[in-house]
């Protein structure tokens, strides 16, 4: 049932924005109908250079979002497994967190130019915290009983990671690769937006310069896509690994 | 007083490090691109505190400020409005859920299609990537009302604007600051790359404007600078998200403790 | 007047029907303290919301002073038994209390004037600036009642209001409603699934079946109206009574059980 209304608000959604140009509410040179968006659309997905564009995209979010992972689970548990080292870290993340990574722009542009490598570094920053930010909340949740536990029965630091820490902090980690994968993607088409490294950021970019408006309508409709396809999967993910959380099984109607 | 001086030394002693190995690792660099951290504090002052503070910083801030608010009643207006009418939030979702998942830096663009490059464009660039985040949370807050809480309304006959203030926004309200926590930090990013596209002012276009004129000291104190704002904002926040939750984190305490 | 006539209650969701509550019909006279009990899931909380007029019945009325509840009629008040989830978190004591008096219009000196005395009655008259989850279960409990009493109403529903408290607090707030309801002459329909509570409390003892839920008995509470937690419930007549509730409501469990 819900699902048949989003759908008709979706169809809605499609319609007023057909109508509304047509019938001269907004102006057709700034906003085109849909069916205008929706055959450029078809128009250049029969080409080439939008398949490269797509590559580049793809490429640059999930290469960065692998690596802003991989550094956050790393950092994240050494230093949430030392209470002094995550005392005396604490005020730094803090104030790290919070820096814009647009801010960091200038510095990339300088230093790699419209390269892949600049975006690359600004999604890595963005993306960082929020996983950092996750682990440290997941390896401070670990149950104390559990923790004595593991003490008493003699675990070595090795298997207290790999049998207490990673199974405590895994649904915060996905959690972490939620929040990661959308700041990601921002990031993302922001670095090909302003500072010309290839994907689709970049087709936007050069759309608007030459005026191809539905064009431009026709590349953000794609990235929003690519924004809900991240949203669907990784929240789907998050579903599978907190099955076992008294969070999720309070969820289930009674 | 040792857990305090504790606490303090924890707090301050690795930035103080990390400050002091740049300062003089830094010291006697020729590299063109990192110059020494001694230019970069040198610079700052005259470079932010004359001019440019009226003419760029200022108003940049001040659009954050005006697209930002205007983000926060729209969300929330939007927001509860949704949130309370269960077919207009079937109808509603799938479009919300994807105009939320569109990168929000794809709407520079188009907005300076449509309202060319002035204040205006910036503002509503702002208020068009701000808003989703606040009106999607605000829209699960409202779902999310007790039940017990709503038959007390019911029962003690709490309606109309009361009920909205008291029990409906209320109710919300760590959600909304959620959002609004988003929010935020989403239109630092949009203040600073709209201006980078498309402005002949604003803190953006000069860190901008320094770089292509390899003036790299200013630039660096433009990056520190934009850094600072950001820290400044978010702690901002956390005052304000401490008065308006102090009875959600209190709460929170509480039953953990029982 | 309270009158329930022919209640029937059905929930149906993905297709399958629970009778809740299958025929209840009962009143309550203007004034009376009443008690409700029945074994646990016989669906008396259903019964109090449907009173209440928060819930529409699948079949019969519920009727106050000659006209039917559709819903929440004025003048009455209802203490669930979730304190924890009824009091607004976010206002302190006062303002708890004071929250329903600003939506039933009453000015500002009249409304302070009622709240002081409402928290003074239950005891917690230095408690007005204090937030609700700073208070334990029973005092939470007792600021539920403090609301109740400012609201002054004609007909105060009690459900399972003592379920969560430990049992010396209950003793006391089973005191303190006696009291309130003495005091404001208040029609008072209490529901717990505590024997002895209902045989302390009330005039009357209303005794439902398992569900599909009806009245197994309904029994008149000869005891004096000065009542203690002492001498009441050592009076032999109240062990009498209470031995005849509890053998009703262990035949109820087997004919439940036997369907």
């Amino acid at each position: 049932m819900n699902a048949l209304l989003g759908l008709a608000g979706l169809l809605g959604f499609g319609l007023l924005l057909e109508v509304a140009p047509r019938v001269g509410l907004v102006p057709e040179r700034y906003f085109p109908p849909t069916s205008t968006i929706l055959g450029e659309l078809a128009g250049q997905v029969g080409e080439r250079a939008f398949w490269v564009a797509v590559g580049d995209t793809v490429l640059t979010w999930l290469l960065g979002l692998a690596i802003a992972v991989a550094l956050g689970v790393v950092v994240g548990v050494a230093i949430g497994s030392v209470p002094l080292v995550r005392a005396a870290t604490s005020s730094t993340i803090e104030f790290l967190r919070p820096i814009p990574s647009v801010a960091l722009i200038p510095l990339v542009v300088v230093l790699h130019g419209s390269t892949i490598t600049s975006t690359l570094i600004l999604v890595v920053y963005a993306a960082f915290w929020q996983v950092l930010v996750q682990v440290l909340h997941g390896v401070a949740d670990i149950d104390p009983v559990a923790r004595d536990t593991a003490r008493s029965y003699r675990l070595d630091r090795w298997a207290r990671v790999r049998y207490l820490t990673w199974p405590t902090a895994l649904p915060y980690v996905v959690t972490g690769v939620r929040l990661a994968a959308t700041v990601a993607l921002i990031l993302t088409i922001t670095g090909e937006l302003v500072i010309g490294s290839p994907g689709l950021g970049q087709l936007i970019a050069t759309a608007r310069q030459s005026g191809a408006v539905p064009a431009m309508y026709a590349l953000i409709v794609v990235t929003g896509v690519f924004g809900v396809l991240a949203n669907v999967v990784t929240r789907a993910a998050e579903r599978r690994a907190l099955h076992w959380h008294p969070s999720m099984r309070a969820e289930v109607p009674a | 007083m040792t857990a305090v001086l504790t606490r303090v030394g924890l707090a301050l002693g690795l930035p103080v490090v990390l400050v002091a190995v740049w300062w003089f690792a830094s010291a006697g660099s020729t590299d063109f691109f990192f110059p020494p951290l001694r230019t970069i504090v040198e610079v700052f002052g005259p470079t932010w505190f004359g001019e440019r503070l009226v003419d760029d910083v200022l108003p940049s801030l001040g659009r954050l400020a005006a697209g930002y608010a205007a983000a926060l009643v729209l969300g929330v207006g939007l927001g509860v409005l949704i949130g309370s009418n269960r077919w207009v939030r079937a109808v509603t979702e799938p479009v919300l859920e994807f105009l939320r998942a569109i990168p929000p830096p794809v709407l520079v663009p188009v907005l300076m299609l449509v309202a060319g490059i002035g204040n205006g464009m910036k503002i509503l660039v702002i208020i068009s990537g701000c808003v989703w985040p606040i009106l999607l949370n605000t829209v699960a807050g409202v779902r999310a009302v007790d039940g017990v809480l709503e038959d007390t309304c019911r029962t003690y006959r709490i309606r109309g604007t009361l009920r909205w203030r008291h029990l409906v926004l209320r109710s919300a309200s760590p959600q909304i600051v959620t959002g609004a926590r988003q929010a935020l930090s989403v239109g630092i990013i949009l203040m600073v790359i709209s201006e980078m596209f498309a402005a002949s002012s604003g803190l953006g276009f000069t860190v901008i404007q320094f770089k292509d004129g390899f003036q790299i000291p200013e630039m660096w104190s433009g990056v520190i600078l934009l850094g600072l704002l950001g820290v400044l904002l978010s702690m901002l926040f956390r005052v304000v998200e401490h008065q308006v939750l102090s009875w959600y984190h209190g709460s929170r305490t509480a039953q953990k403790e029982r | 007047m309270l009158t329930v006539d022919g209640l029937g209650k059905v929930y149906a969701s993905h297709g399958r029907r629970v009778e809740a509550i299958g025929d209840l019909s009962f009143e309550v006279e203007t004034g009376s303290f009443v008690c409700i009990v029945g074994p646990s899931g016989c669906g008396k909380t259903t019964l109090l919301r449907c009173c209440a007029g928060l819930l529409p019945p699948t079949s019969g009325t519920v009727t106050l002073s000659g006209s039917p509840v559709t819903g929440p009629p004025e003048g009455l008040a209802v203490v669930f038994q979730e304190y924890g989830r009824s009091l607004f978190p976010w206002l302190r004591v006062a303002d708890n209390v004071d929250l329903p008096l600003r939506a039933a219009g009453v000015d500002r000196a009249e409304r302070r004037r009622l709240v002081d005395e409402a928290l003074d009655a239950v005891g917690l008259g230095d408690a007005h600036r204090a937030y609700p989850w700073q208070l334990s279960g029973g005092m939470q409990q007792r600021v539920a009642i403090a609301r109740a009493i400012a609201y002054q109403p004609r007909v105060l529903l009690m459900d399972e209001p003592f379920a969560a408290v430990d049992a010396q607090t209950r003793a006391d707030l089973e005191d303190l409603v006696r009291s309130v309801w003495q005091r404001l002459g208040v029609t008072l329909v209490f529901v717990t699934h505590d024997i002895d509570e209902a045989v302390y409390l009330g005039q009357r003892v209303i005794m439902l079946t398992s569900s599909p839920t009806r009245v197994a008995e309904d029994l008149t509470i000869d005891l004096p109206d000065e009542r203690d937690q002492l001498t009441t419930r050592g009076d032999p007549r109240f062990t009498e009574l209470r031995g005849r509730v509890y053998a009703q409501i262990q035949k109820a469990k087997l004919e439940g059980k036997a369907r």
